[in-house]
């Protein structure tokens, strides 16, 4: 049994260990999360050519095996639609699997007016819908522009997979937290490309630093018209599509 | 009034009182920030972010050792087609040769991209796994480093399929595509930055059309007072022309 005397001598000693305790928490925040990488002098996005999009499927596949994705075609942190737009201006949207590379044979059908693929991804939003509705701050988005989540702080409420007005969510069946596109962020700050990017067979993705006047993208945004999806909800995307049709939603 | 309430109460609320202040104390002067502050948490994902493992090497460290194929693959079509794209995530191979990443022989894995398909872009090169030689492997005419086909086309519709069906059952059917378009040789490599030419003028099509002309089995129109203000394509399809012209 402690009497009161030893009590309050031990409650002395807590004061200045609590001190200790917060100058260690304090060295380890310090460490810089990559070496010669400065995030404050990145802010990435991407770009995406329509008219070079050949629905093949390599970046969802890509992407897959890069992130450690579940195989099953319900799982994706990216994905390919097929638009078909008939003549009465009817829009039809499938997603293209990954793996199955047999596509709808469409040329018989006389009342498709055009028809084209549109790869999509996390927007990686200035203003992210999904970051506000976390109810324990569990994503958050990153100096140079990513939106990551915090796996660990995750409760799995799906709360974002809700906000999110582009869909670009879900709950990883395995971790059972909400997963999704962080434009390869472990490739990106050690200066290779996005695994999608990477494997596109004929660069409709292209993938570059907003703040660096050089960078494919920053060209690609002058010399396209480009158009974000659902710019109306001034989410403000970083994922820009060049002649992109406005039936696209 | 004070002195109404009771004793025991008045320490009670003194003991309490302390109990607060060592709460707000503790929150905001004993705690390090960092460990409410969201930063501390944002940067350990950051970390944890970054630790993640690469699959896929990159598309130029493959040159390093395999010289050759990356020699014959740069001055190909598929030059700007990664090596990964085929040959699947080969960071394990790089750490150890030993693990060799896949190379797709058969038939199934070029129609992801080569099949014929309505939604790709036209001008991609595309086939109908079908009727194209069935069951050889395409690498028995197609390098896939160097994948030019056997013959380039000479047909303008190899690419231009829809056109030539169209053109097949109308009375232009036995003129050659380049009666009326010249093709430069660079349009069979880059075919949407180097477009053959199309007749703009009404003595273009004077030239069969005209009453001077010596083309007997051409309808013949007098220019000087059929729809002078017009070009002819603008009534006329070239590659269908209907005998009579859609009335405007």
């Amino acid at each position: 049994m402690i009497d009161r005397r030893k009590f309050l001598k031990k409650a002395i000693w807590f004061i200045p260990a609590a001190g200790l305790f917060r100058h260690f928490v304090k060295e380890g925040h310090a460490k810089p999360a990559t070496e010669g990488y400065d995030p404050a002098n990145h802010l990435y996005g991407m770009g995406i050519d329509i008219d070079k999009c050949i629905g093949c499927g390599r970046c969802v596949e890509a992407c897959k095996t890069e992130n450690n994705v579940p195989k099953e075609p319900f799982f994706t942190r990216t994905w390919v639609e097929r638009y078909t737009i008939k003549k009465d201006n009817s829009v039809e949207v499938e997603n293209i699997e990954s793996r199955n590379g047999k596509v709808g044979d469409r040329s018989t059908e006389s009342d498709v007016l055009r028809s084209f693929f549109v790869p999509k991804l996390c927007n990686q939003c200035e203003h992210p819908p999904c970051v506000q509705v976390c109810p324990v701050g569990a994503t958050f988005s990153t100096e140079d522009g990513v939106v990551l989540v915090d796996s660990k702080r995750c409760i799995g409420c799906r709360y974002c997979i809700q906000a999110c007005p582009y869909g670009a969510r879900y709950l990883h069946p395995e971790t059972r937290t909400a997963d999704k596109c962080t434009f390869c962020y472990h490739r990106i700050v050690k200066g290779l490309l996005p695994a999608c990017v990477e494997v596109c067979p004929t660069q409709a993705r292209i993938f570059g630093d907003l703040k660096s006047m050089a960078s494919r993208l920053v060209r690609f945004k002058r010399t396209k018209r480009i158009h974000v999806l659902k710019a109306h909800l001034n989410t403000e995307p970083k994922v820009y599509y060049g002649n992109l049709d406005g039936e696209v939603r | 009034m004070l002195e109404k309430i009771p004793e025991q109460i008045k320490r009670l609320a003194v003991v309490i009182a302390i109990i607060i202040a060592a709460v707000i104390a503790i929150r905001f002067v004993i705690l390090p920030s960092s460990l409410v502050d969201r930063q501390f948490h944002r940067r350990s994902t950051v970390e944890r972010e970054v630790a993640k493992n690469i699959a896929f090497a990159g598309a130029t460290v493959c040159g390093t050792c395999h010289v050759d194929q990356m020699a014959k693959k740069s001055k190909g079509y598929h030059k700007n087609v990664s090596c990964e794209t085929c040959h699947g995530a080969a960071q394990t191979h790089i750490e150890n040769p030993a693990n060799k990443p896949p190379a797709p022989r058969g038939r199934e894995f070029c129609v992801l991209c080569h099949a014929y398909d309505p939604s790709r872009p036209t001008g991609f090169p595309q086939i109908n796994p079908v009727v194209h030689n069935p069951l050889k492997p395409c690498m028995t005419c197609h390098s896939p480093h160097d994948p030019v086909p056997p013959e380039a086309p000479r047909e303008c519709s190899a690419c231009h399929a829809q056109i030539a069906n169209i053109k097949s059952a109308s009375p232009h059917a036995l003129i050659g595509c380049t009666t009326c378009h010249t093709a430069p040789a660079q349009h069979k490599i880059n075919p949407r930055r180097v477009a053959p030419t199309k007749p703009e003028t009404r003595e273009f099509c004077a030239k069969c059309h005209g009453k001077e002309a010596k083309q007997k089995d051409a309808p013949k129109i007098d220019f000087s007072s059929h729809g002078e203000r017009f070009l002819c394509w603008e009534c006329h399809y070239p590659h269908l022309p209907e005998r009579t012209a859609t009335k405007r």
